[in-house]
C-alpha cells in the first residue's frame, strides 16, 4: 500500500499559498470595517449601494482566492459565472415586474 | 473495497482512491469539483430567492423595515462577521495543510474553524433570545407595539420614529425574513460544524493529508459559500436601513 501515497499528479494544480490567503483575509477584515463605517454616514440612497458594492468586493474575493476559482479551469469559472448570470436573471426580473407593475398602489 | 484496491494498484501504478471511471486522479478531482460547484449553484438560487424577497417587501414596507432594521445590534453583527470571515481563512489554512501535508496544522485549523462556527451560532443565539423576549418573533405571540410606541431614551424622547399601526404590523414580515434568511445560514452553519467533526476525526486519523485531500477541498468550498451568505445577509439586515 506504501507506494500508492505519491502526490496525485493534477495536471497544473496551483497551491494558494498563507500569503495570499493572509492578504485576502486582511482585504476582508478592511471591508468589513468600511462597509460599517459608511453605514454610520447619511449617504441617502448610496447606503445601500455602496454597501452592496463592498459585499460584492468581499464575495469575488473569496470565490477567486480562498475558493480557488483563479486558478482553476475555464469549465469551473464558466460554471461560477452562470451561477452569477441566473441568479442576476432571478433577481433583475423579479425586480423588473414589481418596479414596473401598479405603480403608486402599494 | 480496500481489497479491491490493493489489488488493483498492484495492476496498474495509479492512487488507490482512483475510481475505475476516471482517466486519472486530476479528472477525477476536476469531476467532483464540478459537482460540487453545481450543488452550490442551486445553493446561490435558493438563498437569491430569499433576497429577492427581502428586496421586493422592503421596498413595499420601506419604513416597517427600517424600524425593524434599528432592533438589531450592529456591533454583535459586525463582531459574528469577523467570526466568520476569520472561520474562512482558519478553513482556507487547514486546506493549505493538507494539500502540504501537514497533519497537525490541518487538524488544528479544522478544531479552529468550529470554534469560530459555534461562537458564531452563540451570538446569535443571544440576538434570538432578545428577539423572543421583545415579542418580534413572527406567530401568535409577536406584537408590533413597540414600533407604534417605541421605548423612551434617557431625555424621554422615543429612540426610534414611531410608525402608524397600519405599517407597525409590516414589522412582522421584516422579522419573518430576517428569521428565515439567518435561520437557513444557522442551518447551513450548524451542518457545516457536523461535517467538521467528522473531517476531523478523520484528519486526525492521518486521511487526506496523503495526497487525496479532496473531501478538504470541496468542503472549503462549502463553507467559504456560507460564509460569502453572510457577507450579503450582514449589510441588508444590519447596516443599509440605519438612515
Amino acid at each position: 500500500m506504501s507506494e500508492i501515497t505519491e502526490v496525485p499528479e493534477s495536471h497544473g494544480e496551483h497551491i494558494v499559498s498563507p500569503k495570499v490567503y493572509a492578504l485576502i483575509f486582511l482585504a476582508l477584515l478592511v471591508g468589513t470595517a468600511i462597509t460599517v463605517g459608511a453605514s454610520y454616514i447619511d449617504l441617502g440612497p448610496w447606503n445601500p449601494v455602496i454597501a452592496l458594492a463592498i459585499a460584492v468586493t468581499k464575495a469575488t474575493l473569496v470565490v477567486l482566492y480562498f475558493m480557488h476559482v483563479k486558478y482553476s479551469s475555464k469549465l469551473m469559472k464558466l460554471t461560477v459565472l452562470s451561477g452569477v448570470f441566473t441568479f442576476l436573471i432571478l433577481v433583475g426580473m423579479s425586480l423588473s415586474d414589481y418596479i414596473s407593475r401598479a405603480w403608486g398602489q402599494w | 473495497m480496500d481489497s479491491h484496491a490493493t489489488a488493483h494498484s498492484e495492476a496498474h501504478e495509479h492512487p488507490a482512491h482512483l475510481r475505475h471511471h476516471f482517466m486519472d486522479a486530476a479528472q477525477q478531482k476536476e469531476s467532483a469539483t464540478f459537482g460540487m460547484w453545481l450543488f452550490l449553484l442551486t445553493e446561490i438560487m435558493f438563498f437569491g430567492g430569499l433576497f429577492t424577497a427581502y428586496l421586493v417587501y422592503r421596498n413595499w414596507y420601506y419604513p416597517a423595515f427600517v424600524a425593524g432594521s434599528h432592533t438589531l445590534d450592529i456591533k454583535l453583527g459586525m463582531f459574528n462577521t469577523l467570526l466568520l470571515i476569520t472561520s474562512s481563512f482558519t478553513m482556507a489554512m487547514g486546506v493549505w495543510c493538507s494539500e502540504t501535508r501537514r497533519k497537525s496544522g490541518l487538524v488544528w485549523s479544522l478544531i479552529a474553524t468550529i470554534i469560530l462556527g459555534i461562537g458564531f451560532l452563540g451570538i446569535k443565539t443571544i440576538e434570538y433570545k432578545e428577539k423572543f423576549e421583545l415579542h418580534h418573533v413572527p406567530g401568535s405571540s409577536f406584537s408590533a407595539a413597540s414600533f407604534v410606541n417605541p421605548p423612551l431614551d434617557a431625555q424621554g424622547k422615543p429612540k426610534d420614529t414611531p410608525l402608524a399601526p397600519d405599517m407597525a404590523i409590516h414589522t412582522e414580515v421584516y422579522f419573518s425574513l430576517y428569521f428565515a434568511m439567518t435561520g437557513m445560514h444557522a442551518v447551513h452553519m450548524i451542518l457545516g460544524i457536523a461535517i467538521l467533526f467528522a473531517l476531523l476525526i478523520k484528519s486526525a486519523k492521518g486521511q487526506y493529508t496523503t495526497g487525496h485531500n479532496t473531501t478538504i477541498e470541496l468542503f472549503g468550498l462549502y463553507w467559504h459559500f456560507v460564509d460569502i451568505v453572510w457577507i450579503f445577509l450582514f449589510p441588508l439586515l444590519y447596516l443599509i436601513s440605519r438612515h
